[in-house]
This record gives C-alpha cells, structure tokens and sequence, in this order.
C-alpha cells in the first residue's frame, strides 16, 4: 500500500485554466471577489463610524478623504460591487430554492444581475447627487 | 440546529460525514444573506437621503433609537456573513500552515470591527439622548 501513502502528487482534474470565460463562470467568480472586496469596504464602514463618534473634527478628515478624488472613485467602485454581490446573492437564493437551473433561464438571470447592478449604480449615484445639491 | 433537516438521519445519527458542521455554516450564510437584504436596502437608501448633509444632521439621525438598532442589526448580520464567506474562501485556496492563522486573524478582526462598530453606534445614539 505504500503507492498510496499522501506524498504521492496526483494529478488534478482540468479546471479553470482551460475554459474559455463564460458569463456563468464570469459571474460566479465576480460575486466572489466583491465579497472579498466588500469585506474590505466593511472595516471603512467601522471606520466612518469610529470616525463620527469621535467627534466633529475626526468625522470632517473622513469626509474630506472620501470626497477626494480617489475616494469617490473607491466609493463608485464600492457601490457596483455592493449591487453586483447584492443582485447576485439574491440569484444565488433563488437557485437554493431549486429554481431557475435551466441553462436558458440562467444566462437570463445572469444578464439581469449584469443590468440590474449597473442601472442601481447609476440611480443611487444620480439620486445621491440630486439629495446634495438641494441641501 | 436549524439545517439538520438538510442531513441523512445515518449522517445525524452518528454525527460524522462529508459536511460535518458545514451544513450550519451554509444555513447560517444564507439567513444573513436574506436579513442583509433589507438592511442593505435600508442602509444605501439612508445614505442617498443623507448625501451632503451636514454633521449635526447625520449625528441626528443616528441617534434615533430605529436607526441606532437597524446600524446594530447591520453591523453583527453583515460581519457575521463576512466570517463565513472569508472562512470559505480561505480553506478553497489556501492549503498551506498558514490556513489556520488566516482563520484565526479572519474570526478576531471581524468580531473586533463589528465590536469597534457597535460601541460607536451606541457612543454617538448615547450622546444623542443624553444631550435631549
């Protein structure tokens, strides 16, 4: 039995190095990476916190911060992430219910994420905008 | 458990099998991606309606006690989903030693932001009612 001891490198399947990229693999990966990335926009949410109950000053330094240039770039960045792991996750509940598996259905939904998460981007920002100017 | 009725009665009986505790896990993902959806919603619209408002107004509003309970509610939902989703990514990639200490550091930063969130949450809510 020593030719199946665990030191033995065996080979592993073909796996996504031989694919050519596909919206369902697109996808599934994507929803990965803005939970990873999400996860980081999370410890600025702390930070924001921390940042307003510590008091007038502190809360004015973060604001200018995410007011710069770099900083609405990142907060535009966070908020397509945050609908495509948003709309995504909710295709991802649907699908744990059993439904929606066939492959036609499932280029369907993947679209509406793609779309969907586009067009609540552009209206959040829209309707950010409209709110400051009329303050 | 809540996602035993997902499990073989062999596979519950006797406590083993492929999943182990994963079926909690995966449960437990799921109940905090269906809570964060409202609490999501709830959070970009407040932050929309809050866009260029000033300090005095956002400390205002943050210290209503509806608001001060949804950011709470938002805050342990959404670190606790973040734990279980790092905690999957992890163990599909990384395979060396440093996998444990990956998880370790993971489980304690996240519990300690959604802390730090918390008592700022309640800091400026507190704050708020004091001063009323």
């Amino acid at each position: 039995m020593e030719h199946l001891s665990n030191e033995h490198i065996r080979p592993l399947s073909p796996n996504i190095q031989i694919y050519r990229p596909q919206l369902t693999s697109v996808l599934s990966v994507v929803n990965r990476i803005t939970g990873v990335f999400l996860s980081a926009c999370a410890v600025f949410l702390v930070a924001w916190l921390v940042a307003a109950a510590s008091g007038r000053e502190a809360y004015s330094r973060f604001h200018d911060c995410i007011a710069s240039w770099p900083g609405q770039f990142f907060l535009l960045a966070s908020t397509f992430a945050f609908f495509l792991h948003f709309c995504g996750g909710i295709r991802h509940l649907v699908w744990d219910t059993g439904r929606g598996f066939e492959l036609r259905q499932i280029y369907i939904s993947g679209w509406i994420v793609v779309a969907a998460s586009m067009a609540l981007t552009l209206a959040c920002w829209l309707a950010s905008l409209l709110m400051a100017r009329q303050v | 458990m809540v996602g035993h009725r997902f499990r073989s009665p062999l596979g519950l009986a006797m406590g083993l099998g492929s999943a182990k505790s994963g079926v909690g896990h995966w449960w437990t993902e799921r109940v905090t991606a269906v809570a964060l959806i409202p609490l999501g919603v709830w959070f970009a619209a407040s932050l929309i309606a809050h866009s260029g408002s000033s300090y005095d107004a956002f400390i205002g509003w943050m210290g209503s006690p509806i608001t001060a309970v949804l950011m709470i509610l938002l805050l342990i939902t959404l670190f606790w989903h973040i734990t279980l989703g790092l905690q999957v990514v992890i163990e599909d990639y990384v395979h060396s030693g440093a996998k444990i200490w990956l998880l370790l550091t993971t489980h304690f930063v996240c519990f300690a932001l959604a802390v730090a969130g918390i008592v700022a949450t309640l800091r400026i809510a507190v704050g708020v009612w004091t001063v009323i």
